[in-house]
């Protein structure tokens, strides 16, 4: 077994009486990704939310890399190395696409607060920027501003922030919802292209079956807050879990009717 | 060149450009094109109305933070170099200890401001300002042996700044080449730097991180900036060079008081300029604070033009009364911000 780049344990968070994450124990190796299924509702995006910090957490504990980042703000937890795209878009709209993601390269480099200097003037900043871009095939609309934007590059470009964060551990919650057929493929390039890189976790939240087919190495099933079942795709597909989580229905089924 | 000095933000309209050309040139000549006490005394005004709305705008614009503070800063600086100048003499020593004390104590100000509310929701640090503030100005008002109480400070200033020093024969281009002169360039000068200061932090790394938090701040932290660090920065930037306006206001005027300083009209002014030039644009400042100044000090007088030429007429001259100056004053203000929502920099900007 290769070392766990994140590891949540007993991870709980209740909102006055009901528990919406309950008691996960889980770890994330390097160079694997992790589908997150689960009907709506059973606790996807707020365990997610534990794991970067948006929520406080009730019980248990997040470890990256073996330290404890329990207690540590988002920016902090993002510095150390988790990154999160969100599944409602999630962008500066009144700024261009280019700064857009300039002000990730830059949160990266530590460079926020450099007072004196014209933003524009640092090519260290833009460069990184520019590649990111072409990556995402954005470049013609580097200067857009992103409001202007279709909701399907609006989509990739909140994917873009998070490749040019290039953390530890990737967060996506259904990269791809929303887009149209064509702008799909250029996403999922880019995360099966991190998957090669061998030394990132990536996590995905995803409710399409075939994205989970081709790129998931395994799959966890959450349902109503709680681990149901961890393990190799096809295994957890079948198992009897999944079928009661689902309410009887096959997975497959289940959720292509999400 | 230019560019570099503009730190890039170059004012994309045609308009915009002659409009900021025009005011330049006319403040920057301000003595020998007006020659005249009042007209030079509201350029002055303009000059430094523009840093303090500037640095407001820093900000509300920029950062989206609402403060009510922003005249207690501004009366910091005043006071500093006002209470330096009656202390230690008339001197430029005296004006810039004062200066340099008054920014220094609005940051540390603005900074256990801004640690203690700014943590939890920019709501809350709008009410904390407003409670400051008011408690100094009550402090100021209350504390007579130190600041003069409501009467306010009147102080000397050095003589190479004062109407009795001469130079250069005594005119320039048939201007008295006195210390006035001289006092006007120092404030002009200063301003401009500081005004170009700015400009530059807004479109620094720094300036762009601030306006990330403006739009979303959500997202902010989570690319790994800590919003409250960068706010809170913000907030003890813009209180320290509204306190260096204050001094230069302070030094103009050779007197600081509750009223010219420290009142909420003069907050409301503000506010006022800032949205009539156009939030998140340093050159709004500028159209906001100019527009403002003028309407403030010679609108009476374009009234009191208009009423007389309609004297004939009934009702009307009521209404184009010198003393309903105020009454037209605010009737602009809500034509501007119906007709320009964005401002006039944003309306030339197209946005």
């Amino acid at each position: 077994m290769p070392h766990p780049i994140l590891e949540t344990t007993d991870l709980t968070v209740r909102f006055g009486g009901h528990v919406a994450v309950d008691h996960i124990t889980c770890n994330f190796n390097a160079g694997e990704l992790t589908a997150i299924v689960g009907p709506n509702g059973a606790g996807k995006t707020t365990y997610f939310n534990l794991i970067s910090g948006q929520i406080p957490v009730s019980e248990g504990r997040v470890k990256l890399n073996g330290t404890d980042i329990t207690r540590m703000s988002v920016a902090q937890r993002t510095h150390r190395g988790i990154g999160r795209a969100f599944q409602l878009t999630n962008l500066f709209p009144n700024l261009s696409v280019l700064e857009n993601i300039r002000l990730v390269v830059q949160s990266k480099a530590g460079r926020g607060f450099n007072i004196l200097s014209m933003a524009d003037s640092h090519a260290e900043l833009t460069g990184p920027a520019y590649e990111i871009l072409e990556r995402i095939r954005m470049t013609d609309q580097a200067d857009q501003v992103v409001s202007e934007l279709s909701h399907g590059d609006q989509r990739k470009l909140e994917v873009a922030l998070l490749i040019a964060l290039d953390p530890l551990v990737y967060m996506f919650d259904e990269p791809t919802a929303g887009m149209s057929v064509d702008e799909a493929p250029v996403v999922l390039d880019l995360i099966a292209e991190l998957k090669t890189r061998k030394d990132r976790a990536i996590l995905l939240v995803e409710h399409k079956m075939d994205v989970i087919r081709t790129l998931a190495d395994r799959i966890i099933v959450l349902h109503n807050g709680a681990l149901a079942a961890d393990g190799d795709p096809a295994e957890v597909m079948a198992s009897d879990v999944v079928q009661e989580a689902y309410m009887g229905r096959d997975l497959e089924e289940a959720l292509a009717n999400v | 060149m230019l560019k570099t000095l503009v730190s890039g933000d170059t004012p994309r309209s045609p308009i915009l450009l002659a409009v900021l050309l025009a005011i330049l040139v006319c403040l920057a000549l301000a003595p020998f094109l007006f020659p005249g006490v009042r007209s030079v005394d509201t350029a002055a005004r303009i000059c430094i109305f523009i840093v303090l709305v500037a640095s407001y705008d820093l900000l509300l614009g920029y950062g989206g933070i609402v403060s009510f503070a922003h005249t207690m800063f501004f009366g910091l600086g005043a006071y500093g170099v006002a209470l330096a100048s009656s202390r230690m003499g008339p001197g430029f020593d005296s004006l810039l200890v004062g200066s340099v004390a008054g920014a220094g104590l609005a940051a540390l100000l603005a900074l256990v401001i801004g640690l203690f509310s700014l943590r939890v929701r920019a709501i809350f640090f709008a009410m904390i300002t407003l409670a400051v503030a008011s408690a100094v100005a009550v402090l100021v008002s209350q504390l007579s042996s130190l600041t003069g109480g409501e009467d306010g400070l009147s102080f000397k200033i050095p003589r190479a700044l004062g109407p009795a020093f001469k130079f250069m024969d005594g005119e320039i281009f048939g201007v008295k080449a006195n210390g006035k002169l001289l006092k006007y360039y120092l404030v002009f000068i200063s301003c401009f730097v500081l005004f170009l200061l700015m400009l530059r932090v807004v479109n620094s790394p720094f300036g762009r991180v601030l306006q990330a938090i403006r739009e979303n701040d959500f997202r902010a932290e989570a690319i790994g900036y800590r919003v409250v660090h960068y706010r809170v920065a913000a907030t003890c930037l813009s209180a320290a060079i509204a306190a260096l306006a204050g001094a230069l206001y302070a030094i103009w005027l050779r007197y600081v008081g509750p009223d010219t300083t420290l009142s909420m009209e003069i907050m409301i002014d503000i506010l006022l300029m800032v949205v009539i030039g156009g939030m998140g644009t340093m050159y709004g400042a500028v159209i906001g604070a100019t527009l403002f100044v003028l309407a403030q000090n010679y609108l009476q007088n374009v009234l009191s033009l208009a009423g007389e030429s309609v004297s004939a007429l009934p009702f009307l001259p009521d209404l184009l009364n010198a003393d309903r100056w105020l009454l037209w004053l605010g009737v602009l203000f809500i034509l501007s911000v119906y007709f320009f929502p964005t401002g006039i920099v944003g309306r030339l900007r197209g946005k």
